[in-house]
């Protein structure tokens, strides 16, 4: 699997944008003369973070299914920590978190893992619902009940059960394409990150027009149009690594850019709501993981549910 | 790396907090004072601190909590090197300012608590007198403000199951006592000075 001749295109691929990206970011500090400034040290931590993004994210899809599911499932945790803790919630949920952290999340990918399709679409939604609610109200607390377990519930629902249909890709079985998911994935978290940093390149070269400025203040409709259409041109142009035509891999990539606009402005939503620009502070020059996977949290299942219908 | 350097780290991965920059801190003995919430308060104080620091800061601790085992004793006395302060039964004997005072004359600083005990509503109550005391016997010390927070919802009191959240912890600027200060004065001003490092 390791010595398919398209999974090293994708991974030269990425590589030589990484090589580009930091030569850019060379060259922007030594025009700016070596002053500090802000947005320059911001790219620059930007760039050496996706460095070290790229290397944990390589290896872990190089030991297969097991690696992936140990990382999501990592990355869920930590995205589900900062969830919880923007979070207002009373001591008498304590026992439910401590469930949802130690019990459903690591039951999630265990699931995905043993490739339990029939379980792992069901546990949080049905479950784990059920679960917190129950859990929290044998606690005796009714002090904002309902918005104490929708908010917990909402946590496990985006952090751990969207990110896991990730890893779940893996599971898929597409006639023709035997051993060759990790391609699928990669292709799905490229075309998902790449058009977050196109939007992201696009909005500060052309933006005019904000999206949603209470919500999302560097959302612009420059920047959307431009990084969605131009990461599903990306996409579109890698079908060759993918089990889709061309056409397919366009509308199935503008889809998944699509749903990554869409899940960034709701995490953003968040945010806004609980007065925070970053999630966190884990990874530098993004802020937190969630900062960094909000954009996978629609377009993972959405994908998955779409490739699972019409490919196997 | 010691095993205090090796503690501190984990505790800083459990609780999400951040090691202080040394130059924010004072360099000579001072009184670190924070609210209190949870059995990680003064963990993630300690843990916080950058390792030189830390080596030479003694949390104050009630004895009547830390002594009741043979193990909690060794782990309060041998590990953290605490202060233990007599809470209850209070004489002229076991005087709790004068081991801390001692502490302090020895070149260490201190961590407290001015609440006394752990708070269990989430808010920051009233200071005891303590604070004063030791602020009026050493003027020299700064007195260091400390806001943690969210760290009650890790572990809270009387739990022993621990959720993983990111807590934090604020570092204000030192305060110092003025000259003709009333204790009830001084001690409002302490409290509102944690206080106000809330967000």
């Amino acid at each position: 699997m390791l010595f398919d001749p398209e999974l090293l295109w994708l991974a030269g691929g990425i590589l030589s944008l990484l090589v580009l990206s930091s030569g850019i970011t060379f060259a922007i500090k030594r025009r700016s003369g070596g002053k500090p400034n802000a947005v320059v040290a911001n790219l620059e931590a930007r760039v050496n973070a996706w460095w070290v993004m790229v290397a944990v994210f390589s290896a872990a899809l190089a030991t297969g299914i097991i690696g992936s599911v140990i990382l999501f499932g990592v990355l869920s945790f930590f995205a589900l920590r900062e969830f919880i803790t923007l979070t207002p919630t009373r001591p008498a949920d304590h026992r439910t978190l401590f469930w949802a952290f130690f019990i459903v999340t690591p039951l999630q990918y265990y699931l995905v893992g043993m490739q339990w399709y029939g379980l792992f679409t069901i546990l949080i939604p049905v479950y784990a619902f059920i679960l917190v609610a129950t859990r929290s109200a044998l606690a005796g607390d009714s002090e904002s009940f309902l918005e104490r377990t929708a908010k917990i519930q909402w946590a496990l629902m985006v952090c751990v059960y969207c990110v896991s249909h990730v890893p779940a890709l893996l599971t898929l079985k597409i006639p023709g394409y035997e051993g060759q998911n990790s391609k699928l994935v990669l292709f799905f978290v490229l075309v998902v990150q790449i058009s977050d940093v196109l939007q992201y390149v696009w909005g500060k070269l052309f933006g005019r027009h904000k999206i949603a400025p209470v919500i999302s203040p560097s959302k612009t409709v420059e920047g959307f149009l431009g990084g969605v259409l131009s990461a599903a041109a990306i996409g579109t142009a890698l079908w060759w690594a993918t089990p889709f035509k061309w056409w397919q891999a366009g509308l199935l990539s503008f889809l998944i850019t699509l749903m990554g606009f869409f899940g960034g402005l709701v995490m953003s939503a968040i945010k806004r709501d609980r007065g925070v620009k970053d999630y966190g502070s884990m990874i530098e020059g993004h802020g937190g993981v969630m900062d960094r996977i909000d954009s996978l949290c629609f377009a993972a299942p959405v994908f998955f549910h779409l490739v699972r219908y019409y490919f196997t | 790396m010691t095993t205090q350097d090796l503690a501190a780290w984990f505790t800083r991965v459990v609780c999400g907090v951040r090691l202080l920059p040394i130059g924010a801190l004072p360099s000579t003995p001072a009184i670190y004072f924070a609210n209190h919430s949870s059995h990680l308060d003064f963990t993630s104080i300690w843990a916080a601190l950058p390792s030189s620091v830390r080596a030479r800061v003694r949390p104050v601790a009630g004895r009547d909590y830390w002594a009741k085992t043979p193990r909690r004793l060794r782990i309060a006395k041998e590990f953290f090197n605490a202060v233990l302060i007599e809470r209850q039964r209070v004489t002229v004997a076991s005087n709790p300012l004068e081991p801390m005072l001692a502490a302090l004359d020895a070149g260490d600083s201190l961590i407290v608590f001015p609440e006394g005990t752990r708070s269990l509503d989430g808010k920051i109550h009233d200071f005891k007198a303590g604070l004063y005391h030791l602020a009026r016997a050493r003027p020299g010390a700064p007195l260091v403000p400390i806001y943690l927070q969210d760290l009650n919802r890790i572990l809270p009191k009387g739990d022993f199951l621990p959720v993983p959240l990111l807590g934090s912890l604020t570092l204000g600027a030192p305060l110092q006592l003025a000259a003709d200060e009333t204790k009830a004065a001084f001690l409002l001003r302490a409290q509102q000075a944690v206080q106000q490092l809330a967000k």
